[in-house]
């Protein structure tokens, strides 16, 4: 199962960091995303850049600050999505375990 | 309990037109909101200010105020705006021509005190730990995110339009809620709560079901005709979120979970010129379809300083592109990206970074990509230290045409000087802040 299946999300930006959001669409998948869906392993699909993670748990959602992943900056990144607004869904490609 | 209808009308400065005329036309309105600025847009405007001094404030004001201010003016609704860009006074002059022009009797304001560029050398950027006066005559802006009080003056003294340059996006919506509430300036909750208000409604359409879409999963009714969003907010601060009936879109507990989070990094501490917002107790209750109630923001008392948005002249960027398809495509994507590396070489240190991607591989997201494409783009990008050696990197993409891989094909070419644009903090007493009517309308 991947993320996608369960939870939606959209990425902001500030300079160079990106931050990208992750909720559920059902509150019994909420478990599973907040278990399962770390600062680590987010940290993983940016190449090991430094993630924070933040908990909603009244809105069953996450929000994760990736530093670094819009290198330089929007206004002198060379990156076709300068902004990095796709990013979202990079996260929600992640590979999830079946859900409990 | 009387309740302020606000709205808004743009959340930035490409939006559409059409939905803020339905709002200023239908919307019973006491504030409509127009936010169009953006970190790189102020910079930018600034240039323009430079080689003409009438000009740096919103290329687009003409046609939304056009637009908009018949209604306005017939509804009583008030005008707030970012517009003004890096010129707000031309800006508010302009507006003033247009009120006279459309045969109106509006009152112009002009909140003026965002650009530090006279004293920002001392301060420290973030990025580089160096003062800003290192940048040299490399330097080309610095602006204060301002706060409400500005906005909240002009409003006090009788303006219909006001127009900021600078102010940070949540003040928009929060000046008009504090004149219209009384809010005390240390209060702190309902500053919290108003600056929600604002943050949910500051990107227009991204809260009423825009920029949420995905088919099959957050499928969005009617979003060709997507409606802007409108708060009825109570003296309390808490609010209902919502959009004219009849409009396209949607709100809902997803559309406003996921504008909550945008742009936010840790929701307790959103930091604000006249308050730190906090969202980590906020909820949100569907109380009728399109109706959507906020519940729970807070807010702890401001920390002083005004973030500070420094731009400077920064090289260029020189890009292009070229197609390739069909068997072998990737192949001769990356055959041609190799080429371009190679004959860009000699020109050394002159090109400080270059990057080479092929849409539909490898342009858009990290890690390793799956499957093999019938078709792929070449992009080429470059930042250099001068306008000549950016024409050059797009020139080598062009001439992939005849001396590169087989069937290449949509060749396209773009340079463009770069504005970098860094952070620095400056004290809150160092930026005063004034209101001053445009001619004519005072």
């Amino acid at each position: 199962m991947r993320l996608y299946d369960i939870a939606h999300g959209r990425t902001g930006d500030k300079g160079a960091t990106s931050n990208i959001s992750v909720i559920a669409y059902r509150v019994e998948d909420w478990p599973l995303i907040e278990r399962e869906v770390t600062a680590e392993r987010v940290s993983e699909i940016f190449g090991g850049l430094p993630v924070t993670r933040y908990v909603l748990p009244r809105l069953q959602a996450l929000n994760f600050v990736i530093e670094g992943a819009l290198k330089g900056g929007v206004t002198r990144s060379l990156a076709l999505d300068a902004h990095g607004k796709a990013l979202s869904f990079a996260v929600l490609e992640m590979e999830l375990p079946d859900s409990d | 309990m009387r309740t302020l209808r606000i709205g808004a009308g743009a959340g930035f400065g490409g939006d559409r037109i059409d939905p803020a005329v339905a709002l200023a036309r239908d919307g019973a309105l006491d504030v409509l909101v127009f936010e169009c600025l953006a970190e790189r847009t102020i910079a930018l405007a600034q240039l323009a200010r430079l080689s003409e001094p009438d000009r740096g404030y919103d290329t687009r004001l003409e046609a939304r105020l056009r637009a908009v201010l018949p209604h306005c003016a017939r509804n009583g609704t008030r005008v707030v705006s970012n517009m003004g860009a890096a010129n707000p006074r031309a800006a508010a002059a302009q507006a003033a021509r247009i009120v006279a022009d459309l045969g109106l009797s509006l009152r112009v304001a002009a909140v003026l005190g965002d650009d530090v560029l006279d004293r920002i050398g001392p301060c420290v950027l973030d990025d580089t730990g160096a003062p800003a006066a290192a940048l040299g005559d490399r330097l080309v802006s610095a602006n204060a995110y301002i706060g409400a009080a500005g906005i909240v003056r002009a409003l006090e003294q009788g303006a219909d339009v006001v127009l900021c340059g600078r102010a940070a996006d949540p003040a928009l919506f929060l000046g008009p809620l504090i004149h219209a509430f009384g809010w005390a300036m240390d209060d702190w909750t309902r500053l919290g709560r108003g600056t929600l208000v604002g943050h949910l409604l500051e990107c227009g359409a991204q809260v009423t079901g825009g920029y949420f879409a995905d088919p099959g999963r957050k499928d969005v009714p009617d979003l060709a005709r997507v409606g802007y969003p409108l708060a009825e907010v109570t003296e309390d601060g808490n609010a209902v979120i919502t959009k004219l009936p009849g409009t396209g879109g949607r709100v809902s507990r997803a559309t406003c979970t996921e504008q909550l989070l945008y742009e936010i990094h840790d929701p307790a501490r959103y930091l604000q010129p006249d308050v730190i917002a906090d969202f980590s107790g906020v909820d949100f209750t569907e109380i009728a379809p399109d109706r959507i109630a906020v519940s729970g923001g807070a807010g702890h008392p401001r920390s002083g300083s005004f973030k500070v948005s420094v731009g400077s002249r920064d090289g260029w960027i020189g890009q292009g592109e070229m197609s390739y398809a069909g068997p072998g495509a990737v192949a001769r994507g990356r055959l041609a990206a190799e080429i371009v590396r190679e004959r860009l070489a000699p020109l050394g240190n002159g090109i400080e970074e270059l990057r080479c991607d092929l849409i539909g591989v490898d342009a858009i997201l990290p890690g390793a990509p799956t499957g093999e494409p019938r078709e792929v783009r070449l992009r080429v990008a470059a930042r250099c230290a001068t306008r000549a050696l950016a024409e050059a990197v797009a020139d080598e993409v062009e001439g992939l045409y005849l001396c590169g891989p087989a069937g290449g094909g949509g060749a396209t070419r773009a340079v463009r000087e770069v504005i970098g644009i860094r952070s620095a903090l400056m004290p809150a007493e160092e930026v005063p802040v004034s209101v001053r009517f445009a001619e004519g309308t005072a």
